[in-house]
């Protein structure tokens, strides 16, 4: 019975996808292809001093991407350590200085990673300002990446990618706030709040007190999802009743979080004139997420661990109102986007529902990842593939039409390493170090054996993929974690930004080559295969011996 | 050739900090219309979907609360909620979960101890797994059903009221989900003890 309902839920989220992802996807090709500009945007260019028209390469587009995320990182800062200064602040004293660091790279990097409880950190001003403001950009940065290298696998040897300034505000003045803006109100009508009345109190009906907390959440909450962002604006994030109040507002958050990655496969297929090879892509990320959603889905309704046993099922840190499949429905879309939000605490899923969330991270979130970033992080992989088939087929790689050459391989390589080598570095040097293994073992961890490795193996994977939940148990508020973590998610973002452009650069130079029968036809299943089987490869080759450390040893031991 | 290395970057920082700044001011512009909508067209919902029993103001719709007295002992008269890992139990300004481990044997021996309790307080009998497991907010307003109805003989002898009313009751606060599939069915605990209040005033 629950299986069947969970079906159905399963299958309006598909239609809920298909009704809004399709002519969202028809207008957003149009928003990053057409020359008009709304009177709105001429304003906006003609404050920030731009021509709209003019075409950049890409080492101009990627210094305006760094630009505003370094100014966006200073200005994110400076906004917390001067919070007692700020109206609407709750009261609450200056967010110290290396919370407030970590804070200003994790929302600027579309990661959202709280090592900060916000109800006893962040006032409305920061909220605001601060973060939501972050939302809003992060989001458009890394869609309009993925644009850029959209550009360049169309483009014919024009050697540009687009306008960075142009994509920015089309993103957000076409795409992300109509959007949440609409999204924000149906939250409203489902219980969500909106207002400003900080932490009222009342008298219960036995006669003792209770708080009621307050704030502007639904337009948060809009963006929050619609961007993959996934900060909460209440410590138990979209837990917390007045972020997800519903099994319809859970729905909803988990439509709006897949909607523009999703999204976005046909926006590549409309750009490169050929919607098979966006169908293809759509493919392979609904193969893989699929595949994990099922075994997430199988290991927390069977249980596993001492606790979970005698409690009688895997409730504990989830709603009642969700129960588990939703729960696991929510917790593999948050991890397979770079999202972070969660419906349920994550440290206290089953060791190996817990374990296929850590995986879904590993993957690379490409399936379908982050707003833009999954489209990137995908194209890239299937470039991979085209190599590896063209090294195993004896002929010269080529995606599209653009050459796969030593230059355009090196990137894609250089890519598909980063991550990993953040992740398992940061990791590496936390338990390396004597002195920051012995403070992450007493005051970080919080939960015994292997399950305590799987914290911060979470946390590092969740940082370097910019994904932002967490095995929350662990204490991330302390000078080692908020550093290192602060830099697993500027590399983990920014760097592979640089090969992705880079790269769109490198194809934008290439006139395409005429299409042959030569070629691998990179729209056939055959191909779409591959691509899965080189994501779970590459993966399972890279991650396995630190997964069998932590949630393996603990799921095989119980 | 200097001039263009020297004017690039600097051009570039000047547009993207006018960039940051509108991008804040379309944020606060954004979150004030949202809130404008809210408190104008659903202040109910934007305010807290806050809910009252005899005129009074007792709290809030969709965020759990304790049924206990001042030491934090279950108050047999009243359903009470879940475990809650909020503060020191539903604390709307410590919202969160406990995050221990499914291995861990502190929640191992918390489980056991809430269902001990529970086999003392109402009876023998199978326990439901939200009865005893902590939620992911510390503030779920709701429990299923089956814990619901294993409270009813508690509740209706602490009361003085036939078992069968207060089942009764119970019945109709039962909630199905969205559109009958979307999360699971519930029962809102602080709702269906405004009922059982004025169930005992009024003798109904």
């Amino acid at each position: 019975m629950a299986g069947l309902l969970f079906a159905l839920t399963l299958l309006t989220l598909v239609v809920a996808l298909v009704v809004f992802g399709w002519p969202l996807s028809t207008w957003m090709a149009r928003t990053y292809t057409s020359d008009t500009d709304w009177r709105v945007e001429r304003g906006v260019y003609r404050l920030l001093g731009v021509d709209a028209r003019a075409e950049q390469r890409w080492p101009n587009y990627l210094r305006g991407i760094l630009a505003i995320s370094v100014l966006g990182v200073l200005f994110l800062y400076a906004l917390q350590r001067l919070q007692p200064l700020l109206p609407f602040s709750l009261g609450l004293p200056a967010v110290p200085p290396g919370l407030a660091f970590n804070t200003a790279i994790s929302f600027v990097t579309n990661t959202n990673w709280q090592s900060y409880s916000p109800e006893v950190t962040v006032g409305y001003t920061v909220q605001v300002a601060g973060l939501a403001a972050q939302n809003f950009l992060s989001a458009a940065i890394g869609i309009a990446v993925a644009i850029a290298l959209v550009r360049g696998i169309a483009a014919k040897s024009t050697g540009t990618v687009g306008n960075v300034w142009v994509d920015l505000v089309r993103t957000i003045t076409r795409v992300l706030l109509p959007l949440s803006l609409a999204a924000a109100v149906v939250l409203l009508a489902t219980g969500v709040i909106q207002n400003l009345s900080g932490f009222p109190v009342v008298h219960t009906l036995t006669g003792g007190t209770a708080t009621i907390p307050g704030g502007p959440v639904a337009s948060q909450e809009a963006i929050k999802e619609l961007g993959t962002n996934g900060g909460g604006f209440f410590n138990a994030n979209s837990a917390h009743p007045f972020e997800n109040p519903t099994g319809f507002s859970d729905l909803l958050e988990i439509v709006l979080l897949l909607l523009i990655p999703f999204a976005l496969t046909r926006v590549f297929g409309l750009m490169v004139g050929d919607r098979r090879q966006g169908r293809a892509v759509l493919a392979t990320m609904v193969l893989l997420f699929a595949i994990v959603l099922g075994a997430m889905a199988a290991f927390e309704t069977a249980g596993g661990g001492t606790a979970t046993t005698a409690a009688g099922g895997a409730m504990e840190g989830k709603e009642q109102r969700f129960g588990v499949l939703t729960s696991v429905l929510f917790a593999t879309s948050t991890t397979l986007t770079s999202t972070g939000a969660v419906n349920s605490m994550h440290d206290s899923f089953t060791p190996l529902g817990g374990m296929v969330a850590i995986i879904d991270m590993m993957l690379g979130e490409l399936a379908p990842g982050g707003v833009g970033s999954g489209l990137y992080g995908f194209l890239i992989v299937a470039i991979l593939a085209v190599f590896l088939a063209g090294l195993m087929i004896g002929r010269t790689p080529s995606y599209l039409g653009k050459q796969v050459g030593g230059r355009e391989i090196t990137f894609v390589s250089l890519y598909i390493l980063t991550t990993p080598a953040v992740v398992l570095i940061g990791l590496g040097l936390t338990f390396a170090i004597p002195a920051v293994a012995a403070d992450v073992s007493s005051t970080s961890i919080a939960n015994p054996g292997p399950h305590g490795f799987s914290e911060v193996l979470y946390a590092f994977t969740s940082a370097g993929n910019n994904n932002g939940s967490a095995f929350a148990g662990l204490s991330a508020n302390t000078p080692w974690l908020n550093a290192s973590l602060g830099a697993a998610m500027w590399l983990g973002r920014y760097l592979p930004i640089v090969f992705v452009l880079a790269l769109a650069g490198s194809f934008a130079n290439q006139e395409p080559r005429p299409t042959g029968a030569g070629m691998l036809a990179t729209h056939r299943p055959q191909f779409v295969l591959l691509t899965a089987g080189t994501v779970l490869v590459v993966s399972a080759l890279t991650y396995f011996p630190v997964l069998a450390l932590g949630p393996l040893a603990e799921g095989l031991a119980s | 050739m200097s001039s263009v290395l020297t004017r690039g970057p600097v051009r570039t920082i000047t547009v993207a900090l006018r960039l940051l700044v509108l991008t804040v001011v379309a944020t606060i512009l954004y979150t004030a219309v949202v809130t404008v909508v809210g408190q104008l067209a659903l202040p109910t919902q934007a305010n807290g979907s806050f809910v009252t029993s005899g005129g009074r103001t007792v709290g809030s719709a969709l965020i759990g609360q304790s049924f206990t007295d001042r030491k934090g002992n279950a108050l047999p008269q009243w359903f009470q909620s879940r475990p809650s890992a909020a503060g020191a139990g539903y604390d709307g300004g410590a919202s969160g979960g406990s995050n221990l481990g499914p291995d861990n044997p502190a929640l191992l021996k918390a489980i056991e101890a809430r269902k001990a309790a529970i086999l003392k307080s109402d009876g023998p009998g199978a326990i439901p797994a939200d009865a005893v497991t902590a939620s992911g907010s510390g503030l779920d307003p709701h429990i299923s059903e089956a814990y619901a109805l294993r409270q009813v003989a508690r509740v209706a002898t602490a009361r003085g009221i036939p078992a069968a009313r207060v089942r009764a009751l119970v019945e109709r606060f039962v909630q199905a989900p969205d559109l009958g599939f979307l999360g699971q069915p519930t029962v809102n605990v602080l709702r269906l003890d405004i009922a059982l209040a004025g169930m005992g005033k009024h003798g109904e």
